[in-house]
């Protein structure tokens, strides 16, 4: 267990010391969402409307982009080399990093969600619901995202491929959380689409990290 | 210790090696030779365990994983000496304190460099932070692909020694080089 939490604290320290893999995907959903309000104008009832779509697709395109990073470095200079042929279980090391990975991405996002939200004039239910869908959908996607970013590691242009690979797989979790928004702010309550969040996490959770072991594996047996 | 059977590998249409039978036993040195692009890093790769397309069979008679030097680094640059060697020897789960990371560190002429980023230093210096684990596990099985390239005469000589002290520790190396090496007990397999 000691190595998953020296592995969440090696990479949040690297994170630390080399801000931009952290900073550039944040920086990246701050603009899109900002760009449809100038877009489409600044009716509260549009911007109500879509709020929702807009924010979860901003945060699934720049999870993409913080997680094509996730295990480049580590390939490049050799330690990945070195955390495979380590005596600790490759899962926890796995483990570890997809966590600090949630941190500094997916509940970073989740964190300034709010603020966008009143952007969109959206009510204080749907803005408690956001918040509650992304907790619980962004680290869905980083698991999912891993197994993408550990198969396209030896490949030159890998970051078109994982968006081509992950983003299908991230449909459910784009439904069901903008749903739920909607029927936050609709009125109606939404523990329905929050437990199907939750079980697609825990199955995720499962599964993800065992399927981005065996791909590490395969890109560095090349 | 080691003991590989027909062991053959074949890389974009070209095999690299046919039918090759190893057997090592502890406190013996094997030297993979064999010109650029032989097959040397490949062999040194599928020994530990690294890449898996090929045929045949390896097997070892120890139950840690092996110390494996290759042409990367292994080292993050972004991260010091001192937090490096930590970080690797927690992935051995060996525990050691800091006061061995710093001898480990000295005896790789590194003293003094302990808490400075790895990105700030020369290739030669990031490639004795990496050799600097030979000095601090104990893992009996070292595979080292070059691992004198880069490195000055002084730290030839330490890095002798040392391989000197793991194989009369009854410890084996696997090592490639295209320097002259001289050690007891060593076998050598050409690659061509």
């Amino acid at each position: 267990m000691n190595i998953l939490l020296a592995t969440i604290r090696r990479d949040l320290l690297l994170h630390v010391r080399r801000p931009a893999d952290i900073v550039n995907p944040l920086v990246f959903f701050l603009i899109v969402i900002s760009l449809f309000p100038l877009g489409i104008g600044p009716s509260a009832g549009t911007l109500n409307e879509i709020a929702a779509g807009v924010i979860w697709v901003a945060v699934l395109l720049a999870t993409l982009l913080s997680i094509d990073v996730m295990f480049k470095s580590d390939y490049e200079d050799g330690t990945l080399e070195q955390i495979v042929l380590s005596k600790q279980p490759l899962i926890l090391v796995v483990l570890g990093k997809l966590i600090a990975q949630w941190l500094v991405s997916g509940l970073l996002m989740t964190l300034m969600s709010p603020l966008f939200a009143l952007m969109f004039f959206v009510s204080s239910d749907g803005i408690l619901a956001i918040a509650m869908a992304l907790l619980l959908g962004t680290p869905t996607m980083v698991l999912l995202g891993s197994i993408g970013a550990a198969l396209t590691l030896g490949l030159k242009n890998g970051g078109v491929l994982v968006a081509i690979l992950v983003l299908p797989l991230y449909i459910p979790v784009l439904i069901l959380g903008t749903a739920m928004v909607d029927s936050a702010v609709g009125g109606s309550s939404y523990t329905g689409h929050m437990l199907w969040l939750g079980a697609l996490l825990l199955v995720t959770m499962g599964l993800a990290p065992i399927a981005t072991q065996a791909s590490i594996r395969i890109s560095l047996s090349q | 210790m080691l003991e590989t059977q027909q062991l053959t590998c074949e890389r974009n249409h070209r095999i690299l090696f046919q039918d090759l039978s190893i057997s090592l036993n502890k406190g013996e040195v094997l030297q993979v030779d064999g010109a650029n692009g032989a097959g040397k890093s490949t062999l040194l790769r599928i020994l530990a365990g690294l890449y898996e397309d090929f045929e045949g069979e390896v097997s070892w008679q120890a139950e840690d994983y092996p110390v494996y030097i290759g042409h990367k680094v292994g080292v993050k640059d972004a991260m010091s000496a001192r937090e490096n060697l930590m970080w690797l020897a927690d992935l051995q789960a060996s525990v050691v304190s800091q006061a061995n990371i710093d001898s480990a560190l000295a005896r790789v002429s590194l003293a003094g460099y302990e808490d400075v980023l790895c990105g700030e230093m020369s290739e030669g210096q990031r490639k004795r932070v990496n050799l600097a684990r030979l000095f601090l596990l104990h893992n009996p099985v070292w595979i080292l692909d070059e691992p004198f390239s880069a490195i000055d005469k002084e730290g030839v000589a330490c890095i002798t020694d040392r391989i000197n002290e793991h194989l009369s520790d009854a410890g084996t190396v696997i090592l490639t080089s295209h320097q002259a090496v001289d050690f007891p007990n060593i076998h050598s397999i050409d690659l061509t």
